[in-house]
């Protein structure tokens, strides 16, 4: 199994524009999207549930009314101010149990919380995808990231690779999405903004010793950031394997539901294909000479 | 003008949350400027404050006392967050999963332990001509910005003048410590279903907080009435539609404002800040 995980820095750059196109480019393979907070993936693939399993990514403390003596301690211990009141709110509670430890007539206990899925489906032409529904306000942990992976290994069957729609930024779920991989895409865009956290990403994902490529999505809207990327890359030994033109096809797909593999004839695809060929030797080289 | 606080989200990155915040506040004049997005933080490269302070935010963890620790492994115990491993002859921390809770110090019988101050980020105070301006960054790799958002909420509670929060991407926990407090949610969103679905997502999120909201569509176009349906039936008032034009984007890859290159942009900014006030008022 060959890994790939495509990241960003920040989201919007088209991270999922470029994994939903390798998707219908590379036939063997499984995709993951770690992009828990707001997966968009399969809104594309519309991939079929084949599986759905809850998640249970936090703990968070509950006080029993009854055995409650109202005593005060645990609003005074909390580092959180998650208790006022005698009451937990449960946004602000991170269930570190210190409450539960110290309270004198064990009136606080620590409660699984549920607070998203993690889905397996498969398209009607059989390409399996994995993601995940976070709920709205839950803790968008690292944790899910990982189950999303291990799923997606669970059901690697005989594909040849596992294509990973990372998460944008660079806290800690990102480098849940990228950790083990054999080589990271880094899409970007020539934009001041777009690299900066180009340069971000690259920084937060250094200690990992993963290689690297980068793509330059919409690369003819300023040819002069576009020029300083390149020039960044050449110094710090990234290859830069695409450089992806700004058309509105790749709007016009997305308002459509389609993937830019319904429009062959485009140069935005075209240019994908040509980047895939580029990341399929480095994979492929990578991976056998481990 | 008196001080409130409305917050820009959108439920995921790359909508134009920072477009619609760096030009609102720039439009409203004599307000402050927040970013939030403490992993990207991306407002400056708009604004180019004049950087007048920069304070690092620090969050306490753990550090064994290899003298006094008997190796109970209390502190492991009581860890729910694996930041505390025994190994053979002693206790190991891993700072990134520690989450400050102090429960390893508390449960230590034998207090061998000691909370020693670690830097996870910081908070840039200055000022863009007559736009005040505050931001945060994070880390490389830290579990998480929430405690740098803590103090920038301090920052913020009292100032008697209008304030911008340029929310966090997504709709987790840390986008809801930056919305906390806020007057109005203005959530941005694009016409496709990617756009859609990320709404929904953020509109929920609001409406869990019962704060009052409002959209703004970006790079509208054709495709609009996906999202105008949609705010039809939630209620929500469409406050602006940004058209999609090639320049704009060009605009931003230079770090340009919007009201600051094209004239149609400026007014619908006016009226946003406009409505968004009255929207406030009621």
């Amino acid at each position: 199994m060959k890994q790939l995980a495509i990241l960003s820095g920040k989201g919007g750059t088209g991270k999922t524009t470029a994994a939903t196109t390798l998707s219908s480019i590379v036939k063997n393979k499984i995709m993951a999207d770690c992009d828990v907070e707001a997966p968009n993936l399969n809104i594309i693939l519309q991939g079929e549930i084949v599986e759905k399993e809850d998640f249970y990514g936090k703990e968070t403390a509950v006080i029993d009314k009854n055995k409650c003596i109202e005593c005060g301690l645990c609003e005074e211990l909390c580092r959180f101010n998650a208790i006022s009141n005698f009451e937990v709110n449960p946004y602000y509670c991170e269930g570190c149990g210190l409450c539960m430890y110290k309270c004198p007539v064990e009136a606080i206990k620590l409660v699984e919380e549920k607070t998203g899925h993690v889905v397996y489906a498969k398209t009607k032409a059989g390409e399996k995808v994995v993601y995940a529904e976070l709920f709205p306000g839950a803790d968008g942990s690292g944790k899910l990231v990982t189950q999303v992976r291990k799923k997606a290994v669970e059901n690697i069957g005989d594909s040849e690779y596992l294509i990973i729609d990372g998460t944008p930024g660079i806290g800690c779920p990102v480098l849940a999405s990228a950790t083990g991989v054999d080589l990271v895409l880094i899409v970007t865009e020539p934009t001041l903004s777009g690299f900066a956290d180009m340069k971000r990403v690259l920084s937060a994902i250094e200690g990992f010793k993963i290689s690297s490529v980068v793509c330059i999505n919409k690369w003819d809207l300023n040819k002069e950031v576009s020029q300083q990327i390149e020039k960044y890359c050449e110094e710090n030994n990234i290859e830069v394997v695409g450089k992806i033109n700004f058309d509105e096809t790749v709007v016009k797909a997305l308002k459509n539901l389609q993937s830019l593999s319904e429009y062959p004839d485009s140069i935005v695809y075209r240019q994908i294909y040509e980047m895939w060929l580029k990341i399929k030797k480095i994979l492929d080289e990578r991976v056998e000479s481990k | 003008m008196r001080g409130f606080k409305i917050s820009v989200l959108s439920g995921k990155g790359g909508t134009g949350k920072t477009t619609v915040s760096v030009n609102l506040a720039k439009v409203l004049n004599n307000s402050v400027y927040v970013d939030c997005d403490v992993e990207e933080p991306n407002g400056y490269l708009f604004l180019n404050p004049q950087i007048e302070e920069e304070k690092t935010v620090e969050v306490i963890i753990p550090e064994i006392n290899s003298d006094k620790c008997t190796l109970c492994g209390e502190c492991v115990k009581a860890c729910r967050f694996s930041a505390l491993t025994k190994l053979i002859k002693k206790i190991l921390v891993f700072d990134h999963l520690c989450h400050s809770c102090g429960a390893c110090f508390e449960m230590c019988p034998y207090d061998t332990i000691i909370e020693k101050y670690k830097p996870i980020g910081t908070i840039r105070k200055g000022k863009a001509q007559s736009v005040d301006f505050i931001d945060g960054k994070l880390n490389y790799g830290e579990a998480t910005g929430v405690p740098i958002l803590k103090e920038i909420n301090k920052l913020i509670e009292n100032v008697d003048k209008p304030v911008i929060v340029d929310s966090p991407p997504g709709t987790s926990c840390p986008v809801i410590h930056s919305i906390e407090g806020s007057d109005l949610c203005i959530l941005v969103t694009e016409p496709t279903p990617y756009g859609l679905h990320d709404f929904d997502l953020a509109v929920q999120l609001v409406k869990q907080r019962g704060i009052p909201m409002a959209a703004v569509i970006n790079k509208a176009g054709e495709g609009d009435n996906i999202i105008e349906e949609y705010c039809e039936k939630e209620g929500i008032k469409v406050l602006a539609k940004i058209p999609f034009k090639k320049e704009f984007a060009e605009a931003y890859s230079k770090g340009k404002l919007l009201i600051e290159v094209d004239n149609e942009v400026r007014e619908i900014f006016d009226k946003l800040s406009t409505d968004a006030l009255e929207l406030i008022k009621k």
